[in-house]
């Protein structure tokens, strides 16, 4: 208690600068995750109208709100900004807020290229935005941009490269901050094998970014040069491959998988213990379940691309190395079932929205399975199937484990509490209605739609119009979030103790609640640090 | 009126779940809405019986993980009075145990999958050669060893259809999206060889019930083979699964599948069609369905 009251005092002289200064100019962790989530949550906003307008042009057959082409851009768009926009920027908004308050430092270890990762993104989204507007409307190639079909874009063609290259100079820094500061800024006795899992999850994530986000940013670039260069690194006329686009587009694109996922499981890693009343079960198998994932996420790219005739000895290669993932996927689901196993269990929002994630994403986990035998993928490919599947482990999985994350710490951000009853509403509208809007895109894709399409034939329309229904209640109900943190921020009934979760270990909550702007000024004694990394 | 047949539908699906595949129950239309379909070669078959395998398999994890969690959620709850029991953080037994089966589990399906892989992508000895070409937005066919040569767009009465305020129902039209001008004609009991490339983007051709999905690449020439079952004449319906730009949705594919005999003889019909039009005027020349 003696730390805290130090603390609490060293708070007074915050000397943060006031005005817009503050954000511009800011270099304070929390100042950084708190624009990142709010980008992030604008970026949900805007991707999230896009899904709305699709979901109302498949809403029956014949349906004609939007021209094909403006279809085809809403698609690519809503993926595009979905996962650059919105869930990898509220990954490293939480990785902001946290990491410092979790290993028991002051702040992130490069503040100023923290400055600078965060306000690249503001340029990257509104080039990337802007190009709806500009001749020809935005690129409509789908979000993996293969080509040729991507050389036939007008100006919005370059926007997006450009947008691309900035928003993987952004994730490439973002990343360095994470490893620097995991690597130097761990308080004395936080060892690498005490670290909470969330800490853990994103120095691996931070790793992957650095591998993969160049070999994107590789990959477009030929693109570009192949449009305004006259190069033919993908042009079959001029001897270049196609298909050498695919696979260097889904060696970044199946790590980027796990880059959106690793984190997730780190959160939830977080939230079913202190809700169990327990130790996580297992935890160094989930640290070794966690770098194994992200190894093997290296070597199973060919499964995105099964029907593009690649040797049976290759797709043979890439449906055991993607098989192989089920084990330590399956061990960390293990894992976090036993952790509640015997425990003593409590249903506060933050774990409601875990406990859906874990049966959610294991139904996504299943369907990868399915689509990992390559028989079958020659059917599901390409489908609805495939949209359900990556819909159940994106949704249900990263953006549940957002809001988990968000309403697991939004107490000690802000010292006040949210309104729980709300929150409820929130989840579990949430939880029935992303259920009526995914699943039955399974039935569509084994019936034979094909993804990607405006239109279908009359016989897709029962379950197009409920996965629509489903979609627009989602959709409106996730409106409840901002107004519930707004809410939260603005009047929350503050909270007094350190942490408003009986059975929270972890250093953040020894801190006290709001947790003071330089974080850890003096680092946690021994003491603090073995009752906070109880597990 | 829709509102009633969205609710029929649900009931439908709920009663079908409560009957825990009871499938024989199921009306025909209602299942293929649902699944795959079993399609007409034994390896669309094939494909079929190993993604069901792969489903129960699914199911059967399912019951087993998602019941305990259930379990706990039930009965390790706070509100119950659990009392957590804190010293259950590891055990190696169990850790090893939930290794090893997902690993036997996988094995088990591999083993039948990666047969049926090698068995699918085996090529040789067919009867007949089709080259098939994409572009935007359409196929071409050409039938190797003859002359006979097909250009399939999608059908008159869907274009129109499908045209902005066209004012047309989509359900007046017979096979929306799914019918073509001039589909192709393929024999029963023979095996039949697609060689499939592109002249533009890149498209993927795919028959659900001929199990063939094989993407259409310029510059490259891909392969793809079926056998239809010899009673299994008829029309099967596809679409383009590649992304391929503004008319990807209005490319679809039909194959009507004949006997040998009745094949022979529209060869020779088309042949002589075909070389009537070279050496006259533009005929437009072949069957329409």
């Amino acid at each position: 208690m003696a730390e805290s009251h130090d603390i609490a005092v060293h708070a007074e002289h915050d000397q943060k600068p006031h005005g817009w200064r503050r954000w511009v100019f800011a270099t304070n962790h929390k100042d950084i995750g708190t624009m990142y989530l709010i980008a992030a949550g604008t970026m949900f906003l805007i991707g999230g109208l896009a899904a709305m307008a699709i979901r109302a042009q498949l809403f029956k057959s014949g349906m004609k709100l939007f021209d094909p082409a403006m279809f085809n851009s809403l698609t690519t768009m809503h993926g595009l900004i979905m996962i650059f926009g919105a869930i990898m920027p509220s990954w490293v908004g939480l990785a902001n807020w946290m990491i410092p308050m979790q290993i028991g430092a002051p702040d992130m270890a490069l503040p100023r290229l923290n400055n600078l990762s965060f306000w690249i993104l503001p340029f990257a989204f509104t080039l990337m935005i802007a190009s709806f507007f500009v001749p020809g409307g935005a690129v409509a190639g789908g979000w993996t941009m293969y080509p040729p079909l991507m050389q036939q874009f007008g100006d919005s063609f370059p926007m997006l490269i450009f947008a691309i290259h900035l928003m993987g100079i952004s994730s490439i820094l973002g990343a360095i901050n994470v490893i620097v500061t995991i690597m130097n800024l761990r308080a004395p006795g936080m060892s690498l094998l005490r670290m909470p899992l969330f800490v853990w999850t994103w120095l691996i994530t931070a790793y992957l970014l650095i591998a993969v986000m160049p070999v994107l940013a590789g990959a477009v670039t030929m693109q570009l040069t192949d449009h305004f260069f006259g190069t033919s690194f993908f042009n079959a006329a001029g001897g270049g491959d196609p298909v050498l686009f695919l696979h260097v587009f889904w060696f970044f694109g199946h790590p980027e998988v796990y880059i959106l996922i690793l984190p997730a499981f780190g959160v939830i890693s977080e939230i079913i213990p202190t809700f169990s009343r327990k130790p996580l079960f297992g935890y160094e198998a989930m640290v070794y379940a966690t770098a194994s994932i992200a190894f093997l996420s290296f070597i199973v790219w060919g499964h995105h691309m099964f029907t593009v005739g690649m040797p049976v000895a290759a797709q043979l290669f890439f449906m055991l190395s993607t098989m192989l993932i089920a084990v330590p996927t399956g061990v960390k689901v293990f894992n976090w079932t036993a952790t509640m196993w015997r425990g003593s269990l409590s249903f506060e929002p933050p774990m409601l929205f875990a406990i859906a994630f874990l049966f959610l994403f294991s139904i996504g986990g299943f369907s990868g399975l399915m689509l990992a035998l390559v028989p079958s993928d020659y059917q599901y490919h390409g489908t609805y199937f495939v949209v359900a599947h990556f819909h159940y482990v994106l949704v249900p999985g990263a953006v549940f484990a957002i809001f988990g994350a968000v309403y697991y710490w939004l107490p000690k951000w802000c010292g006040r509490m949210y309104d729980m009853r709300l929150a409820k509403w929130h989840f579990w509208l949430s939880v029935i209605f992303v259920n009526v809007l995914f699943f039955p895109q399974h039935f569509l894709g084994l019936a034979g739609m094909p993804r990607r399409i405006p239109d279908y034939a009359p016989q897709f329309t029962d379950w197009n119009m409920v996965s629509s229904i489903g979609g627009f209640i989602f959709g409106a109900s996730q409106a409840l979030f901002p107004y519930i943190v707004w809410k939260c921020v603005r009047s929350g009934k503050p909270v007094e103790a350190n942490s408003p979760w009986e059975g929270a270990h972890g250093l953040e909550w020894e801190l006290p609640s709001p947790a003071p702007y330089h974080s850890w000024t003096t680092p946690p004694s021994a003491a603090v640090l073995a009752h906070g990394a109880e597990h | 009126m829709k509102c009633a047949r969205l609710g029929k539908r649900l009931g439908t699906l709920a009663l079908a779940l409560l009957a825990g595949g009871g499938l024989p129950a199921w009306g025909k239309s209602g299942w293929d809405e649902l699944n795959m379909p079993r399609g007409v070669t034994n390896v669309s078959t094939r494909i079929y019986a190993l993604h069901m395998m792969a489903f129960w398999v699914c199911v059967g994890i399912a019951a087993v993980v998602f019941g305990v969690m259930i379990w706990s959620l039930i009965f390790h709850r706070k509100s119950r009075g659990a009392v957590p029991d804190v010293s259950l953080t590891h055990s190696t037994k169990v850790e090893i145990v939930w290794t090893i089966v997902p690993v036997l589990i996988l094995v088990s399906m591999a083993i039948p999958a990666a047969r049926l892989l090698v068995r699918i992508n085996n090529n040789t000895d067919s009867q007949l050669s089709i080259r098939v070409t994409g572009f935007q937005w359409g196929w071409r066919y050409q039938y190797v060893g003859s002359n006979v040569s097909v250009i399939s767009k999608l059908s008159e009465s869907s274009t129109a259809a499908s045209m902005m305020h066209s004012g047309i129902s989509a359900t007046s039209v017979p096979h929306y999206l799914l019918s073509v001008d001039h589909p192709i004609v393929v024999p029963v009991g023979e095996k039949i060889r697609l060689l499939i490339t592109s002249i533009d983007v890149i498209h993927s051709w795919w028959v659900p019930d001929l199990g063939v999905k094989r993407d259409a690449i310029p510059g490259f020439i891909n392969q793809a083979s079926f056998t239809i079952a010899p009673n299994k004449t008829g029309t099967y319906r596809g679409q383009c699964t590649e992304l391929c730009g503004r008319g990807h949705a209005y490319m679809p594919i039909v194959v009507r599948a004949v006997s040998p005999a009745a094949f022979q003889a529209w060869l020779k019909q088309q042949s002589a069609l075909d070389k009537e039009a070279a050496a006259g005027a533009p005929a437009t020349g072949v069957t329409s369905s």
